[in-house]
């Protein structure tokens, strides 16, 4: 128990009947807590079930596979207890023929070969072959196997599958970065003509701090004007503003197509008005262009709102008392009013470039190839290549990278400063 | 009112919001060098109005404004060099008050050398040296007021407009803050436009007051005059307390007048309404200057009335009447050692001074 420093003689402030007036406290105040938590407790729940579980579900999966672990058991065994420094003998092939034809009669030997393909190319026509044939393949297995597919001699082929033996393992991180393990084991770089992800997470940076940029400067004017004009006019505004964020994101992509396509609205009035020849017409639809034009629009809104409730908190005497004490209209709007509009830029710039860096439907419809985001490729490997570890390992670097820049604009500007609205 | 170097000069000054209402109508005033002017009146009486046009944050629809003898409706509010404390006293939140003191300065490419000094000294004079690097938020009520005024005065205006400043405040500061601000004015010579709608403030701390009513000057003169001679029967009930009576101009007698009143009691009163014999007119007579239970032949008028309520106060009683006809008729008795008891339902006798009776235009309500 704290001294109360308020009494003599260091006693302990008691109530009435004698019990220290701390543990009376939090006796009189638990009932009102509990109930408190009671009427929260479903959103917790929900948010514990549908939120925090997934993540951790996602970054466990992206260090975690057990498709060979699982399925080849005795080589998996042989490897753990072994160090790999040149092609193993008999014992280990021994044990990997006996897994090929396990994981054969299990129909798990596909989802082996695919694991094994990511950091081998080649490995999956190589296992699922090999498996065909090892139920007929007699002693020597080493020799034999490696008449089938003479990649089996492959040292590194053999540390590859050291490596996913043990179910935990940053391969897909590795992956995720644009690296690899090489034969003795170390971490390189690939060919730069292989890179793929590294190059999308730069230009998916990129796209977003520009969107953010052109949602900046479209919406800052706007904002003032809904937060300055007279409400008649403001609510009007308003409405415009609101109505395209009350529409489907899917109409409002699919209207910026329409708009915007090689043989859509505007390029129909160009060349209607002959700015434009009909075999020049502007590709503004399919490439980076489109993502960005559509992405800006779809996102103002986001921009507008919380700049618009900072703004419309900032009374009209602060910019007469800076032009009254002889500020000129720029030096007004500069010293006085635009810093007080920070918490408001905070927040907006930090809510598009967060949503932008994981903005799916827009790309995937308007962007063509140049245009398309990491959220792309996190859904084609969601999707088409069914590699989830990888695009979990994306999805994880894609969080980090979120957090990273929530902590800076948290040192920067200050979280409590933000307003949302 | 007209005077030879005004440093302000309202010329037949009027201002439309909608083109349809006034709401500041003719308004020609004049403002000498270093006094101290204030605006009265409700609120939607064009006071506030007519400041924002001297300081420029509004421009008249007609009519010309001079600071210093020069034409300034085109000149912007920050080439005017006019000071201005505004209600909420809109201290610049994201800077601390030395940085908010400094900002007229460094406007005006001041050295910094010299924008310290002139910073600490301003600081000094509302008497708070120490207060330099902290944040307007950090500051009370009265503090930023004093904040506000220093830097309003900072970069040594000749003219300081104030737009109810003391209006945030509680009543004890703002009185503490109305002695500060008048003493500040004494000891700069600045000429201060000060505008409000709280009467005492006015009386407390003005040269002259200018009652605006309806965008129009009802009347522009001396705290002193406006509470004894109210030019009519608007400022005559705005400032201060005031006892109304209503009747009929029966005989004019040079400045005094015999009025009949609805009630058939027969008063005199100065005369200030215009119109002859006949004119309907509502007196006014401040509750002090009405004597209770007069000695007869002691007082020219002597009428009688009955005690409906006592209110205690302390220095006073006030006393709630029924006389002619009106049972708000308000006295006031000093609460002195040879007062005479007084009991509800008493009946007695009211009687005053013509001096003190004033025969103004009548209210028709």
């Amino acid at each position: 128990m704290q001294s109360a420093t308020a009494t003599p003689n260091d006693e302990v402030l008691t109530s009435a009947d004698g019990t220290p007036l701390q543990v009376a406290l939090a006796r009189a105040t638990r009932k009102a807590k509990w109930r408190a938590f009671w009427l929260v407790a479903p959103l917790l729940l929900f948010i514990i079930i549908t939120f925090a579980i997934p993540i951790a579900q996602m970054l466990y999966r992206s260090v975690h596979n057990t498709a060979f672990s699982e399925n080849m058991p005795a080589v998996g065994e042989y490897l753990r207890n072994n160090d790999i420094t040149d092609v193993p003998g008999e014992a280990a092939f021994a044990a990997l023929v006996s897994d090929l034809i396990t994981a054969r009669e299990n129909k798990t030997i596909g989802s082996v070969a695919t694991r094994m393909n990511y950091e081998f190319p080649g490995a999956r026509s190589q296992f699922t072959g090999s498996a065909r044939k090892a139920k007929r393949l007699e002693p020597p297995f080493k020799e034999a196997l490696i008449a089938i597919d003479k990649d089996w001699n492959s040292k590194h082929l053999w540390n590859v599958m050291k490596r996913a033996s043990n179910p935990i393992g940053g391969s897909f991180y590795l992956a995720a970065v644009d690296m690899r393990y090489d034969e003795n084991g170390n971490a390189v770089r690939v060919d730069a003509k292989k890179r793929i992800y590294v190059p999308l997470f730069v230009r998916t940076l990129w796209l977003s701090a520009l969107i953010s940029t052109l949602c900046f400067i479209l919406a800052f004017p706007v904002a003032h004007l809904l937060a300055t004009l007279p409400l008649r006019y403001s609510n009007l505004l308003m409405i415009f503003v609101l109505l395209p964020f009350w529409t489907s994101l899917l109409v409002r992509t699919t209207a910026w197509i329409a708009l915007l396509q090689g043989q859509g609205v505007l390029n129909d009035v160009l060349v209607g008005v002959n700015i434009l020849d009909d075999e020049n017409r502007v590709q503004l639809m399919y490439n980076q262009a489109g993502t960005i034009i559509a992405m800006t629009h779809i996102l103002l809104p986001f921009m507008i709102l919380p700049l618009y409730s900072v703004m419309k908190s900032i009374p009209p005497t602060y910019v007469r008392a800076a032009r009254s004490l002889g500020a000129s209209s720029w030096t007004a709007f500069w010293k006085v009013y635009f810093p007080q509009t920070i918490p408001g830029i905070g927040a907006g710039v930090l809510l598009v470039f967060i949503l932008s860096i994981g903005f799916y439907i827009t790309p995937a419809l308007v962007g063509g190839s140049s245009g398309q985001l990491i959220s792309n490729e996190i859904a084609r490997h969601m999707l088409q290549s069914l590699n989830w570890s990888l695009a979990a390992a994306l999805g994880g670097i894609l969080l980090f990278i979120i957090i990273v820049l929530y902590w800076l604009f948290d040192k920067l500007i200050g979280v409590d400063n933000m307003k949302l609205g | 009112m007209s005077l030879d170097n005004p440093m302000v000069r309202f010329d037949n000054v009027q201002k439309s919001y909608d083109g349809k209402t006034l709401v500041v109508k003719n308004l020609d005033v004049d403002i000498a060098q270093g006094e101290f002017l204030t605006m009265l009146g409700p609120s939607g009486s064009g006071k506030t109005t007519s400041l924002m046009m001297l300081a420029g944050f509004e421009p008249a629809t007609h009519g010309e404004i001079y600071l210093n003898g020069k034409p300034i409706n085109n000149v912007p509010p920050n080439k005017r060099g006019i000071g201005m404390v505004f209600q909420n006293y809109a201290l610049f939140p994201h800077m601390t008050v030395a940085e908010n003191l400094a900002f007229p300065l460094k406007v005006r490419n001041v050295s910094p050398s010299e924008i310290d000094k002139k910073v600490q000294r301003i600081l000094e004079l509302v008497e708070l040296p120490e207060f330099g690097q902290r944040r307007p938020a950090q500051l009370s009520g009265g503090q930023q007021q004093r904040v506000a005024v220093a830097r309003a005065l900072v970069f040594e205006p000749e003219l300081v407009l104030m737009d109810e400043p003391l209006g945030a405040l509680d009543k004890q500061l703002r009185e503490q803050m109305q002695y500060e601000i008048k003493h500040i004015h004494e000891n700069l010579g600045v000429t201060v436009v000060y505008v409000t709608h709280d009467q005492s403030e006015a009386l407390t701390m003005s040269d002259r007051i200018a009652v605006f009513e309806d965008g129009v000057i009802q009347q522009l003169s001396s705290p002193n005059d406006l509470y004894e001679k109210p030019d009519n029967s608007f400022v005559a009930q705005f400032i201060g307390e005031n006892n109304r009576l209503s009747g009929s101009i029966t005989g004019i007698d040079g400045k005094v007048c015999h009025v009949t009143l609805d009630s058939g009691d027969q008063v005199t009163a100065e005369k200030v309404v215009d119109g002859d014999v006949g004119t309907r007119t509502t007196l006014s007579i401040r509750p002090e200057r009405i004597e209770l239970d007069p000695e007869p032949g002691t007082v020219p008028v002597n009428i009688p009335g009955k005690i409906e309520e006592l209110i205690y106060l302390g220095d006073h009683i006030r006393v709630r009447m029924s006389v002619a006809g009106t049972s708000e008729f308000i006295v006031k008795v000093r609460n002195s050692s040879g007062r005479r008891d007084l009991e509800v339902g008493q009946s007695t006798t009211v009687g005053w001074d013509p001096e003190d009776c004033r025969a103004l235009d009548e209210i028709t309500t």
